[in-house]
């Protein structure tokens, strides 16, 4: 057990890494444009992987309407941030309609009325939604998830979204701190909240909803509390996304979308943010790296002949299959991340050692 | 809109419907027994297709068919085996994500062997043959699909109310542990339960595809999600729901498609589904049972 003071320098110290290594690549964007990309958008899937922590290891809510919420967020951070001057070029086909062609809002507001707009669709679509238990609920929302996207792509909604053509020239991320110190703050607001007495309700209801009904928890007041703020960020994540991207379309909120995102949950471990963090940095990354497997390899003259095009997510699903078989707990489990388990990690690794090189096992 | 053009519709949206029913019922029987949404169910249908390609570029149809029909049931079984098998002990939400992971992975696996760029399917001469009574004109796989549909479901209804392993299936989603304790083999009645619901969806994907034409690794997703709903509107876990339940998205679908709103046919079928849960969460067909909603 390390003292209070001794964990308070030591996560000092990890800030202050963090932020020595974002300087460095601030200053040397141009040489690491890829690291940049991959930490950002990372960061971007740890606030909806926490965000779906939320309801679903939190609140023990299925829900998969993570898609259709980002989309929410991106559109409407697309639209109001689009400088006026690109509107004309970007709504080409079907012209713009006067009410939003006037309107642009700074990142940040724009940001946040995504949010609202998000949590706003996720309260109306709660209310009915929210009734139904686990897979019903699961069904249920990936519907809704898939109806906001058929609605944001249809022909009559070309004046406001562009209908399937998409946003264009989306303002990007000035500096990579402005998605990182963003996300930090939405993380923060979520893990306060966890904390907090909704946090154990939320905890209460996951465990046993009868208990917690009999001990006092309106049911239905917390999941759409939980729903409500979960969807929330997920839609300031998508806003987020579609600052990262600079350009969406309909097509980036598939289904597909939500799966990726559950699998960073599912990896990093139901009921741990620190774990939906640290996985979705290893996903994202992970992805990346794996890349090599897209590209031929030649060992001599002879071709290697399973490496191309999409190797690389076959490989992908495969070992997200192997976590969920023999790994169900996930990196995490529903433990947060601490200096001491950490510390400790690496003891019982260094004693294993001993062990293995002394030859001696004391029995246990 | 004439007569003619609503009853050339309605022969489309009953067509789609077999096909949607084909699919539903294996979503049915596997949520009738496992209480788990088999999320991989459209992708074995979609793979299904992508062996029909093969297949039929080598040998002719009448070889080509048993084969797909088989390998379907393997693949169907195999997962079952590998995927959900390990995890029968498991909570229902890791069950239900490994089908999900399951589902990826063979979207994935069919993106990196088959490109994701739409492979053409083949033409089975006779299901191709156009036919025209009056008016209304159709292919024959369009008025063989409703047919061959209604046998089938009648064949596995039969099945599952007259022979020994229909019992069982009966007894295992009635109560699965009191089951095992009579004796019944679960983990045989599983796979024999995906087997069933593999070679529906392989039927249900000739059918299917020989009218749309072309595969990509995608295909089976939407129309997956669809089936399911189609099993919930009908009643889970009752055959005859699904097959009822598979029509009604059909012609729904097919309807909103000739008014022009086709953007929202996707849509169309979460709509229903939430108003059916909200209004009767059993469905058309389903048994009382307070633990589902």
């Amino acid at each position: 057990m390390i003292k209070k003071s001794p964990k308070i320098l030591l996560n000092i110290i990890a800030v202050a890494i963090l932020v020595g290594i974002f300087f460095f690549l601030q200053q040397n964007k141009t040489k690491y444009g890829y690291t940049i990309s991959i930490l950002e958008r990372s960061i971007i899937y740890a606030v909806v992987a926490v965000a779906m922590n939320l309801t679903n290891g939190f609140t023990g809510l299925f829900s998969l309407g993570q898609a259709g919420f980002m989309a929410i967020g991106a559109y409407t951070v697309g639209i109001f941030t689009i400088p006026l001057a690109a509107r004309e070029g970007v709504y080409y086909i079907n012209g713009v309609s006067d009410v939003i062609g006037k309107i642009e809002l700074p990142f940040i507001p724009a940001l946040l009325l995504g949010g609202f707009f998000a949590a706003l669709v996720a309260g109306l679509i709660g209310v009915p939604v929210l009734r139904l238990k686990s897979d019903y609920l699961a069904i249920a929302t990936l519907g809704f998830s898939e109806i906001i996207r058929a609605v944001i792509a249809s022909p009559q909604m070309d004046l406001i979204t562009n209908g399937s053509y998409g946003l264009k020239k989306i303002p990007r991320f000035s500096s990579i701190f402005i998605p990182f110190i963003l996300s930090a703050i939405c993380i923060l607001l979520m893990v306060l909240l966890i904390k907090s007495s909704y946090g154990r309700a939320f905890k209460a209801i996951r465990e046993d909803e009868t208990a917690a009904e009999a001990m006092g928890i309106s049911l239905f007041k917390h999941k759409e509390i939980s729903f409500i703020i979960s969807s929330f960020f997920t839609g300031i994540a998508g806003g987020l996304l579609a600052s990262y991207m600079g350009s969406i379309d309909s097509g980036t909120f598939r289904i597909t979308l939500t799966y990726d995102i559950l699998l960073i949950v599912v990896l990093g471990g139901m009921g741990s943010v620190t774990g939906s963090i640290l996985a979705s940095f290893l996903v994202t990354a992970g992805r990346e790296w794996l890349r090599f497997f897209d590209q031929p390899l030649m060992i001599g003259d002879w071709q290697v002949p399973l490496f191309r095009t999409g190797f690389r997510m076959v490989i992908f699903s495969i070992l997200l299959m192997m976590v969920v078989l023999f790994y169900s707990k996930g990196i995490m489990g529903d433990k947060e991340f601490s200096w001491d388990s950490f510390l400790g990690f690496f003891k019982r690794l260094f004693s294993r050692k001993q062990k293995v090189n002394g030859g001696v096992s004391d029995g246990k | 809109m004439s007569l003619a053009t609503i009853l050339q519709h309605c022969l489309t949206g009953i067509s789609l419907g077999g096909a949607y029913a084909l699919i539903a019922i294996g979503y049915t029987m596997v949520y009738g027994i496992l209480r788990l949404i088999n999320f991989a169910h459209g992708d074995i249908f979609m793979i299904a297709g992508y062996l029909m390609i093969f297949t039929m570029a080598d040998f002719p149809w009448y070889i080509a068919i048993p084969v797909v029909l088989i390998g379907t049931v393997v693949i169907g079984v195999v997962i079952e085996r590998v995927a959900y098998k390990p995890l029968r002990s498991a909570p229902r939400m890791s069950i239900m994500i490994s089908a999900i992971g399951v589902s990826y992975l063979l979207q994935n696996l069919a993106t990196y062997l088959f490109t994701a760029l739409p492979r053409g399917y083949p033409e089975v001469p006779f299901l191709k043959k156009i036919f025209q009574f009056g008016s209304l004109s159709a292919s024959f796989v369009t008025f063989l699909t409703p047919v061959l549909t209604i046998l089938l479901v009648i064949l596995l209804l039969f099945m599952i109310n007259n022979t020994k392993i229909g019992m069982a299936m009966r007894a295992v989603s009635k109560d699965y542990e009191t089951a095992e304790i009579m004796g019944i083999k679960i983990n045989s009645v599983v796979s024999f339960t995906f087997a069933i619901g593999s070679l529906l969806a392989a039927v249900g994907s000739i059918l299917y595809f020989t009218d749309r034409m072309s595969v990509n690794p995608f295909s089976g997703a939407l129309p997956g999600l669809k089936c399911f709903v189609a099993a919930v509107l009908g009643g889970i876990g009752s055959i005859p729901g699904a097959v009822v339940g598979g029509f009604i998205l059909g012609l729904g679908e097919t309807f909103l498609v000739a008014m022009g709103y086709s953007t929202f046919s996707d849509a169309f079928t979460f709509v229903l589904l939430i108003i059916m849960l909200l209004v009767r969460p059993t469905g058309l067909f389903g048994e009382k049972a307070t633990e589902k909603v």
